[in-house]
């Protein structure tokens, strides 16, 4: 039983090495893109197979958040304030990212308010035009 | 990467624990709002993705950025997904017909391979990065100058863009007279 605890402990101490968990040294820029490009493709994957047009909608802000994501990983591992506090790329690109995001909400959701009205239905499937 | 352990600051210590949470939330929930079957659960699970990319921006070293993710996006646009959910869900939704598992094969096919690529990019891509980081500290203030200064175009250009939006918005949706 105890040996199996110690091989337990051993697969553990491991993982959490593997992890960076022992180290101490934060987690690096790798590691933030792959994170930012599984979120891109969830996204792509949300755009592609929803019918529902929220559901695209919802896909489109995982895409954003996948690209702030890159901005402030690359602002940060190329040296973030130290190197940077003149132009503060990554923050103010997520800012203004962030800004374009909510104008794209607002109108998309206009826009299926509209298609509700009209159609009966937010599927993309059964809208081919936008008038009846 | 070979830094001194010396070196690395006591308030790093429990920040790749952090990491590894808000990464195993934000991937769950994620995919969760890709593949969930319920629009509503998708909305949801967006909320919780949301959060965790706030949690990354304050280990990247921008406490803004991370409260103007919870107040823009969740207070904001997720809580306008959810009126757009609200004002356009039935009830009683008629069962689509056919080939929606083709989207989602075709989907999650094109997905793998765009995903290879960016892997095999990211893992040989020659990236620089700054040895010896130092502990982020307060950057509101960079911030609030320069978006008066240096960005001030940008920013008059993005207000007016949201502006514009909004009244577009209202058109769009205004009662129209028969």
């Amino acid at each position: 039983m105890s040996n199996y605890i110690s091989i337990a402990s051993d697969y553990l101490s491991k993982a959490a090495h593997f992890l960076g968990l022992t180290s101490g040294h934060p987690a690096g820029l790798h590691l933030y893109l792959i994170v930012a490009a599984i979120l891109f493709v969830l996204g792509l994957v949300a755009c592609m197979a929803r019918r529902n047009a929220i559901g695209i909608l919802i896909g489109i802000e995982l895409i954003l958040n996948a690209a702030i994501l890159n901005f402030m990983a690359f602002w940060r591992f190329r040296g973030g304030m130290e190197t940077d506090a003149a132009t503060m790329a990554g923050p103010m690109m997520g800012i203004f990212v962030m800004i374009l995001a909510a104008c794209e909400a607002a109108i998309a959701l206009a826009i299926l308010l509209n298609l509700y009205f009209n159609f009966g239905t937010v599927e993309v499937d059964s809208v081919h035009q936008m008038k009846r | 990467m070979n830094v001194d352990p010396a070196s690395i600051p006591v308030s790093w210590q429990g920040s790749n624990l952090a990491f590894w949470v808000i990464t195993a939330l934000v991937l769950l929930s994620a995919a969760g709002a890709a593949m969930s079957r319920s629009i509503v659960q998708a909305a949801f699970c967006l909320f919780f993705t949301l959060i965790g990319m706030a949690g990354y921006y304050v280990l990247l070293g921008s406490g803004f950025l991370a409260i103007t993710q919870i107040v823009i996006y969740v207070g904001g646009i997720l809580v306008l997904l959810m009126f757009g959910i609200l004002l356009t869900n039935r009830p009683l939704q008629r069962e689509q017909k056919g080939a929606g598992w083709l989207y989602l094969a075709a989907g999650v096919i094109g997905a793998l391979l765009l995903f290879g690529v960016l892997a095999r990019i990211i893992g040989t891509g020659p990236w620089v990065e700054v040895q010896n980081l130092t502990e982020p500290k307060s950057e509101v203030h960079v911030l609030g100058r320069l978006l008066i200064t240096k960005y001030l175009l940008p920013f008059e250009l993005a207000g007016m863009t949201l502006l514009l939006c909004l009244i577009g918005a209202a058109y769009l949706v205004r009662r129209r007279e028969r």
